[in-house]
C-alpha cells in the first residue's frame, strides 16, 4: 500500500475538477504581474482580482527602493531565530513601528501571519484554559489550537449571543477564556460585529484576540482594522495580523497593551524555532506602512471600489455576500459549475479564486473576488462585463437583473 | 435533569435523520465519519446542533476519540455530569 493512498480521495476530486480539459486551479502561475492589478498568465495580460494586495503596496516604489537599500547594507537573510540570532536591529524597530501605528506597548513580529497566529493562540491558551473560536475561523486559528493544549470550543459565525450562551456554559469553571474573531473574514468578506463581541467578552471576563489580517489597513479611520471602526480597540487584549495583504509584503505581529507579551516570546514555538524575516523585507514593510499612513486616500478609493464591484456584480444578476467589502465573493451552487465559470473567466482575461468546500461557509464553492486601491474604475467595469457574459453563457442570469 | 446514553443516542440519531442526506438505516453503533460520509467540518456542524439541543459544549479536542454516534452520547452524557 501507498503511504499516498489515504489521498485517493483527494486524487479523484483533482481529477474530476479537471475532468474536461479545465486548469489546475490550485497550480495557476502568474508569470510575473506588470502592475498591481494585471499580470502575465498563459501569455495573455490578466486582470487580477483575487489577490489580497488592498492597496496595490506590493509595487510600492517607496518599499522597492528600500528593499534594495537594506539588501545592500545588510545582506539578504538573517539565518536564525528571533531568540538565537535572528535578531537585527530592524527586527526591533519593525516592531516599535507597527506598535506605534496601533497605539501598543508592545509588538511581537513573526516569519509569517500563519505563525503568529499559531504561535500566539498555541502559547496563549494553555492546559487548563479555554478557546472560544468562530465556526468560520481562518485555519491558522484551528491549527493554532491544535498545537496548543486548551479545550477548544467553537461558536457560530459571527453570533455573538451564541457566544454568551456557551460562555455561560462555562460559568464557575476556573482558567482564562480567550475568544478569536477575524476583523473580515476571507471568503465571503463579511466583517465581525467587534463592539458586540467586546461587550460579550467584557461581560464574561474573558480575552479578546483580533485577527485583522484582511481588515488591517483597509478598516478605521486609520486603517487598525475593525477594532477601531467599531471604538473598542481597548476591549481587543491581542490584535494579530500580517504583513502579506494590505502591506504587500509577508510577516505576522501581534500587538498588546499586556507586559505578558514578552514572555510569550520565550514559549511560543512557532516564534522560537523558526528563521527572522529577511531585513530587505523589514525594509520593505516598514516603507508600506508609511505609504499607508501617509495615504489614506488609498482606503478610501479602496471602498469606492469594492462599492462599484459589489453593485456591478449584483446587477450583473449574480448572488454575493450582503456587504460591500474589499472581498466580494459571487456564490454558486454546484463544483462542477463554479470550475467551468472561473475557467472561462480566465479565458476571457480576469483571475479571481476558486474556493471550494469545505474550505467556504456553507459548502457552497465561490469564486472570491478582491479588489484593489490601485483597480481604476474601467477596470472593475470591465471585470463585471466579463462576469456578466459568462453568467449569461451558463444561463445564470437571476430573473431581476435577466429582464432588466 | 438526568439524561441516559440511551436517551441521548436516540435523539442524535433523531437529529440525523432530519437531514435528508443521511442514510436510513442508522442506529447507535453507526460510524460517524465512515458510514454518515461526513467530513470533518460536517461532522463539528452538526455536533454544534447537538450541542445546542442538549445545553451542553464539547471541547473539539473530545471528538478525536468519538467514531459511533453512542461514543458521542456517553460523551456528552459525561460533560452534562461534570458540570
Ligand atoms: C484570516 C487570516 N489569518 C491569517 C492568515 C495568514 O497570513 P499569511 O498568509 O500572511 O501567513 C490569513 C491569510 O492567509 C488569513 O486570511
Amino acid at each position: 500500500m501507498s503511504i499516498f493512498s489515504k489521498y485517493d480521495g483527494l486524487a479523484q476530486s483533482l481529477a474530476a475538477v479537471t475532468a474536461d480539459g479545465g486548469r489546475n486551479p490550485f497550480a495557476v502561475v502568474i508569470d510575473r504581474p506588470l502592475s498591481s492589478t494585471v499580470g502575465l498568465i498563459e501569455g495573455r495580460e490578466t486582470l487580477l482580482f483575487g489577490t489580497n494586495n488592498y492597496l496595490g503596496l506590493s509595487q510600492s516604489e517607496a518599499a522597492i527602493e528600500a528593499a534594495i537599500a537594506a539588501a545592500r547594507t545588510h545582506g539578504v537573510g538573517t539565518t536564525g531565530s528571533r531568540i538565537a540570532n535572528g535578531t537585527q536591529g530592524l527586527h526591533r524597530q519593525l516592531e516599535e513601528r507597527i506598535a506605534a501605528y496601533f497605539q501598543r506597548r508592545h509588538c511581537m513580529v513573526f516569519s509569517t501571519g500563519y505563525q503568529a497566529n499559531l504561535g500566539m493562540i498555541s502559547a496563549l491558551a494553555g492546559k487548563d484554559d479555554y478557546l472560544l473560536l468562530d465556526a468560520d475561523s481562518h485555519a491558522s486559528i484551528y491549527d493554532g489550537s491544535r498545537l496548543g493544549h486548551a479545550q477548544v470550543i467553537r461558536f457560530r459565525h459571527n453570533d455573538p449571543e451564541d457566544l454568551r450562551k456557551r460562555l455561560r456554559r462555562l460559568d464557575g469553571t476556573p482558567g482564562a477564556k480567550l475568544i478569536v474573531v477575524e476583523g473580515i473574514y476571507s471568503m465571503m468578506g463579511d466583517v465581525v460585529p467587534m463592539a458586540e463581541f467586546a461587550a460579550v467578552k467584557r461581560e464574561a471576563g474573558a480575552w479578546l484576540l483580533a485577527d485583522e489580517a484582511h481588515s488591517f489597513g483597509v478598516m478605521g479611520a486609520h486603517g487598525r482594522g475593525v477594532a477601531e471602526a467599531d471604538g473598542v480597540e481597548g476591549d481587543v487584549d491581542f490584535v494579530v495580523g500580517t504583513f502579506s495583504k494590505s502591506l504587500g509584503t509577508v510577516g505576522g505581529y501581534c500587538v498588546s497593551d499586556h507586559d505578558g507579551l514578552d514572555l510569550i516570546r520565550l514559549c511560543s514555538r512557532p516564534y522560537m524555532f523558526t528563521a527572522s524575516l529577511p531585513p530587505e523585507i523589514i525594509a520593505a514593510t516598514m516603507a508600506a506602512l508609511d505609504e499607508m499612513g501617509r495615504r489614506p486616500e488609498l482606503r478610501h478609493t479602496l471602498m469606492d471600489n469594492a462599492r462599484r464591484l459589489h453593485a456591478g456584480l449584483n446587477a450583473a444578476g449574480l448572488r454575493t455576500g450582503p456587504q460591500a467589502s474589499p472581498v466580494v465573493s459571487v456564490i454558486l451552487d454546484e463544483v462542477d459549475q463554479a470550475v467551468r465559470f472561473w475557467n472561462r473567466l480566465l479565458d476571457l482575461g480576469v483571475y479571481v479564486n476558486l474556493s471550494l468546500p469545505p474550505a467556504t461557509p456553507d459548502q457552497h464553492p465561490l469564486l472570491r473576488t478582491s479588489v484593489m486601491a490601485t483597480h481604476t474604475p474601467a477596470q472593475i467595469d470591465r471585470a463585471v462585463d466579463i462576469f456578466a457574459t459568462v453568467a449569461r453563457e451558463f444561463g445564470l442570469m437571476r430573473p431581476a437583473a435577466a429582464s432588466a | 435533569m438526568s439524561e441516559t446514553v440511551a436517551d441521548v443516542s436516540a435523539l442524535i440519531v433523531q437529529t440525523l435523520l432530519a437531514n435528508p442526506k443521511v442514510p436510513r438505516d442508522i442506529n447507535g453503533s453507526s460510524k460517524i465519519v465512515e458510514d454518515l460520509a461526513f467530513d470533518s467540518l460536517a461532522v463539528m456542524n452538526f455536533v454544534m446542533e447537538i450541542e445546542d439541543s442538549l445545553d451542553v459544549s464539547v471541547p473539539l479536542d473530545r471528538l478525536a476519540d468519538i467514531r459511533t454516534i453512542d461514543d458521542l452520547a456517553a460523551c456528552v452524557v459525561s460533560l452534562k455530569q461534570a458540570t
